[in-house]
């Protein structure tokens, strides 16, 4: 029973690295660049509903909402101030760009909110406040955050599906995707479909970043970083570019890791995870799910 | 493609130059290198720590409760402090830059650094510079190791964690036990290692040894089944306060409640804004230094503190606070002018600190081995109602 505890577990960490991941795939998939500032997005998304819920007394949803149009917001202003002027640069100068705004928002947080971590209220409370629930005579426990978040990051990899395969935006950011010059000749407005890309990644990031917290309630300027770096990890993982790879990418890595831990050792868990990883790039070098693109010479 | 070249370039000129002009304004004109003798009647007195980042809170803690010690005995007039603390965010890197700030400053004696990892760093470069340092939290060996002017307030790790076996098998807390420990922390690893030692020797079985990692320490579920189902009694956590609330929700969500046994990182877990304190009921840990104790001078800092910081001093302020009255023990001793040079107080500092005797806030009697480690004996305290309660 304790390997089905495990699992759920995993799942649970891992669709929260699904949602993150989805938004480094999106923008790879547009862009054709690494965004890293969107790990530090999850952490604005997180004060933002923090705040909004603690000290300003607003319902979650309300909450939530507030924090998915505040991180939408400063994603489409990163991606004008910082990465459109250097749309025609090197992809290494925007990288470079990429960390730098992410130290900066990091640093802002630090500046504005303070160091010292701060709890995450747990949203997903019974009402007569139980975290959770136990099935089989109390063998195996789940908790709601674990079951909400599984069910949220469905939810949003099935309308992204759909928003991408059936839309007009969706057709747009699909051209943009395979040829940004070609696109344009066909009349699309290739920054807008950009900053929409920006906008609909910073907005998962938002319910990313309360997930997130939810589940492991501290959160500090730096809560961002290292989940933004495992969920980059995990759009690698299933081939960035691709939204089904992300999801599987994310399940994947949060299930290996969380076993690696529980069957390997615990010392062991990070190394178990990146070895699983290298040797999925050696055997497939475009993730699991990714494209074979043939370069044009 | 050039304009935007060039408008960087200029972005990045302009942040230089501030940059430049703010490390400027901030240093004190001195008359260059830290063997100058400083020219006003006050001790230079300096040290590093976490004042922005994860371990803020032991940060400020200590340059807080150091400044209330300063102004304590200024205001006695004899022997005077000027107190400079500059910030490392734990990071060692940003440690040495903090302390080359204080060394140009014209620094005399060091507080050290507040945090391990940075300490054993810095503490290096005292040793080099020859500047006396009494760290008041840099708990690790490493900080003292082989380095005859490095002395520390705190606890060895070591000790923390021999004496915590020892408290657990005199009060006979429990006989199976589960340790949790962050393997890449110098801090925690060793309160593990002697931890597990004595552990052996007082046989009490260590039934469940896991770890955890930066950028691993969000998800404990595994190391809290291991736990439970290795029916652990007790579990000894040898880490900071920040992952420990997350165990402690997290074990709370699993339905598992065992004895939980910190040391003195644990300090700090209650007052962490929107903490459930009632997650926290029922924590042991070892520390000297009681803010509930009746001791009237213990209960005069507490008041003086919380009526400048608003909240109750922790652990590593008491440290601190005990630091500056060792130093103001031992340079009056000494006979020490602060017209003496950084070299020459080292010297005496190091003679007196390991002959005299000192009575502080966090113990009485305490004395100092040549090694530079304190000898002082620790309280037990559990946390009932959201306030640490004193076990004996």
């Amino acid at each position: 029973m304790s390997f089905l505890n495990f699992l759920i577990s995993g799942i649970s960490l891992g669709s929260i690295y699904a949602i993150i991941a989805l938004g480094y795939t999106m923008v790879y998939g547009i862009a054709k660049m690494l965004n890293f500032a969107h790990g530090d997005v999850i952490m604005v998304g997180a004060y933002m509903c923090f705040f909004a819920c603690t000290k300003f007394d607003l319902p979650p949803v309300v909450g939530v909402i507030l924090a998915m149009i505040v991180c939408t917001v400063l994603g489409m202003t990163i991606e004008k101030l910082a990465y459109k002027p250097l749309r025609a640069a090197t992809s290494l100068a925007v990288l470079i760009t990429a960390i730098g705004v992410s130290y900066f928002l990091q640093n802002a947080a630090l500046l504005l909110w303070g160091s010292s971590p701060v709890v995450f209220p747990n949203f997903f409370k019974s009402v007569s406040g139980e975290t959770g629930f136990a099935l089989f005579g109390g063998e195996l426990r789940v908790s709601y955050v674990a079951l909400v978040t599984i069910v949220v990051c469905v939810i949003i990899m099935a309308a992204l599906s759909i928003f991408i395969g059936k839309t007009k935006m969706g057709k747009a950011m699909r051209a943009c995707s395979e040829d940004k010059d070609a696109a344009r000749l066909m009349g699309i407005n290739v920054d807008a479909t950009i900053s929409m890309t920006f906008a609909i990644g910073s907005g998962l990031a938002a319910v990313a970043g309360v997930l997130l917290c939810s589940a492991y309630p501290t959160l500090v300027p730096t809560t961002g970083s290292m989940p933004g770096i495992k969920a980059f990890t995990a759009a690698v993982f299933g081939g960035i570019g691709s939204i089904p790879g992300a999801l599987l990418g994310g399940l994947l890595l949060g299930v290996i890791e969380i076993m690696a831990k529980a069957y390997i050792s615990t010392q062991m868990s990070d190394a178990a995870v990146f070895a699983v990883l290298i040797i999925v790039l050696l055997v497939k070098p475009s993730g699991l799910l990714g494209k074979q693109v043939r370069e044009k010479v | 493609m050039k304009k935007v070249v060039c408008m960087v370039l200029a972005a990045v000129m302009l942040m230089a130059c501030l940059a430049g002009c703010g490390s400027t304004a901030a240093e004190t004109p001195s008359s260059g290198d830290n063997s100058s003798t400083a020219s006003a009647s006050a001790f230079k007195i300096g040290g590093t720590a976490p004042l922005t980042g994860g371990a803020a809170i032991y940060g400020n803690a200590v340059k807080n409760a150091a400044q209330i010690a300063v102004d304590e005995i200024n205001a006695k007039g004899g022997i005077q402090f000027e107190l400079r603390f500059e910030d490392d965010q734990n990071d060692t890197e940003k440690a040495v830059n903090a302390y080359n700030t204080l060394k140009d400053w014209g620094m005399q004696i060091s507080l050290g650094s507040t945090t391990s990892k940075p300490c054993e760093v810095t503490s290096g470069e005292t040793f080099v510079d020859r500047i006396f340092a009494l760290t008041p939290s840099a708990s690790s060996v490493a900080t003292t190791d082989g380095k005859d002017n490095q002395f520390q307030m705190c606890f060895t790790d070591p000790n923390q964690g021999s004496a915590s076996a020892q408290y657990i098998a005199d009060k006979a807390l429990a006989s199976k036990v589960a340790v949790i420990w962050k393997n890449d922390d110098v801090y925690s690893k060793g309160i593990y290692e002697t931890f597990k030692a004595a552990c052996d020797k007082l046989n009490i079985e260590i039934v469940s040894d896991t770890t955890f990692a930066d950028g691993n320490d969000t998800d404990f579920s595994v190391q809290i089944a291991d736990a439970q189902t290795n029916g652990a009694e007790l579990v000894f956590l040898p880490i900071y306060y920040q992952p420990a609330s997350l165990i402690l929700a997290q074990a709370a969500a699993a339905g598992y409640e065992p004895k939980w046994f910190g040391v003195d990182g644990m300090d700090g877990i209650l007052t962490m804004k929107g903490f459930d304190t009632s997650l926290a009921e029922g924590v042991m840990l070892l520390t000297p230094f009681n803010a509930d104790s009746t001791d009237e001078r213990t209960a005069a800092f507490v008041k003086k503190y919380q009526d400048m910081y608003g909240e109750v001093p922790n652990q590593f302020a008491a440290d601190a606070y005990d630091c500056v009255y060792a130093y103001a023990q031992a340079l009056e001793a000494a006979g020490a002018t602060p017209d003496m040079s950084a070299e020459e107080l080292c010297a005496k500092m190091i003679e007196q600190f390991t002959s005299m005797t000192f009575d502080g806030l966090t113990g009485t009697g305490m004395t100092w081995n040549t090694e530079g480690q304190v000898t002082k004996s620790p309280n037990g305290m559990v946390i009932q109602n959201g306030a640490y309660v004193g076990m004996d």
